[in-house]
């Protein structure tokens, strides 16, 4: 086990990063942060890799086909007001979530899709975990391939990276299991078939085979809460929304990956 | 993806007897008729049970595909052609319907 306890800073900030098993055997190459990808099996990443195979990308041209749409009471389509995609909303998916001092609170990339639809074209929002709003997060995502990700967690976001953070290291669900617990310290290891990772988000919307749909960082932490048998919060619950900053902070300087795949 | 979507990928020209490769993938749930719903109920089978190729009219490559094919099929063969022509793919559906997609090769 580790011989000596992180160095603990006022705001806790480089507990996550400093901890994960220095002394331990040579699990991940001591790397980190890793990106999900290194863990996957080769036919997985094969898969990813394959813009022609990998399922993902339906959702990517979907979401284009969305974008130039014109859409709601005002007829307008996102490319009448933010034209190529290509441009406007490169390293966009990066920075999300962020406060949003408007609203007072903090908005993931969904969510913010969400409001562009009904504050500024006057149309319905999309549900949750719809493929419209998957497609489309999807192909703004996929606008940032490669970018690094980098949220802002200072002033009012930081409160929610404190809940993310304190989320993040509870204990919860019958398996009394805490996210660092696996994450942190076991990533690399087996969980009967499964590699365990360590737990990043710079790939989202993912493809998940086991679900064989694309899926949000809201709904993986519903499953990931499923699966240590504690009850799910709500899609785009504030708990969720702390945990996603805290992860994307935690995921800082990772490359977004798009479309991504993971078993 | 309630919509079907099919993506082709063969190169837009050859030379004569060049052997190249077809992929071809279409998006389809393949619902095998095995598995249930949160509420319990059966859903039905649905899955893409034929799938064809053929190149100016005439069939040169078919496959039967049953229960244990994945989702969103991947098919990929290997053909040389002699003259230009089009490649018309089908899949047929369990409801009837028939997916269509065509690419044009020519031979230089």
């Amino acid at each position: 086990m580790r011989s000596a306890p992180p160095i603990v800073l006022a705001f806790g900030f480089l507990v996550a990063v400093s901890s994960p098993i220095a002394e331990e055997p040579d699990l991940y190459g001591g790397e980190f942060p890793l990106s999900g990808y290194h863990y996957m099996g080769e036919q997985v990443r094969i898969l990813q890799d394959d813009e022609f195979q990998n399922p993902g990308m339906f959702a990517v041209e979907y979401g284009e086909e969305l974008w130039s749409t014109p859409t709601g009471g005002k007829g307008i389509s996102c490319q009448s007001c933010h034209e190529d995609a290509s441009e406007s909303m490169r390293g966009v998916a990066a920075r999300y979530p962020q406060f949003d001092e408007e609203l007072g609170s903090l908005v993931n990339l969904e969510a913010r899709i969400n409001e562009m639809l009904t504050a500024y074209m006057d149309a319905p929002a999309f549900p949750q975990e719809s493929d419209e709003l998957l497609s489309l997060t999807a192909f703004v995502t996929y606008q940032s391939r490669g970018i690094p990700v980098g949220v802002d967690i200072s002033g009012e976001a930081e409160q929610y990276w404190r809940e993310g953070h304190e989320f993040y290291t509870q204990r919860r669900g019958q398996l009394n299991l805490a996210c660092n617990q696996c994450h942190d310290d076991l990533a690399g290891s087996n969980l009967r078939g499964d590699r365990i990772s360590q737990g990043h988000v710079n790939g989202f919307p993912v493809y998940r085979l086991m679900w064989n749909s694309m899926g949000s960082r809201h709904r993986m932490f519903r499953w990931c809460n499923w699966a240590v048998r504690a009850e799910p919060y709500e899609l785009g619950s504030r708990e969720y929304l702390s945990l996603e900053l805290y992860l994307a902070w935690r995921s800082s300087g990772l490359p977004i990956e798009a479309s991504p795949v993971r078993p | 993806m309630t919509k079907v979507r099919t993506r082709l990928s063969l190169p837009p020209m050859v030379q004569k007897d060049e052997v190249f490769e077809v992929k071809t993938l279409v998006t389809h749930p393949m619902d095998n008729g095995f598995m249930f719903s949160r509420d319990g109920q059966r859903i039905p089978r649905q899955i893409i049970h034929r799938f064809e190729a053929s190149f100016n009219g005439a069939l040169v490559f078919r496959a039967d595909w049953h229960e244990a094919v994945s989702p969103n099929p991947f098919m990929s063969f290997h053909a040389s052609v002699q003259e230009s022509g089009i490649f018309d793919f089908r899949w047929y559906d369990d409801d009837g319907t028939v997916h269509t997609a065509s690419a044009e090769i020519e031979v230089v």
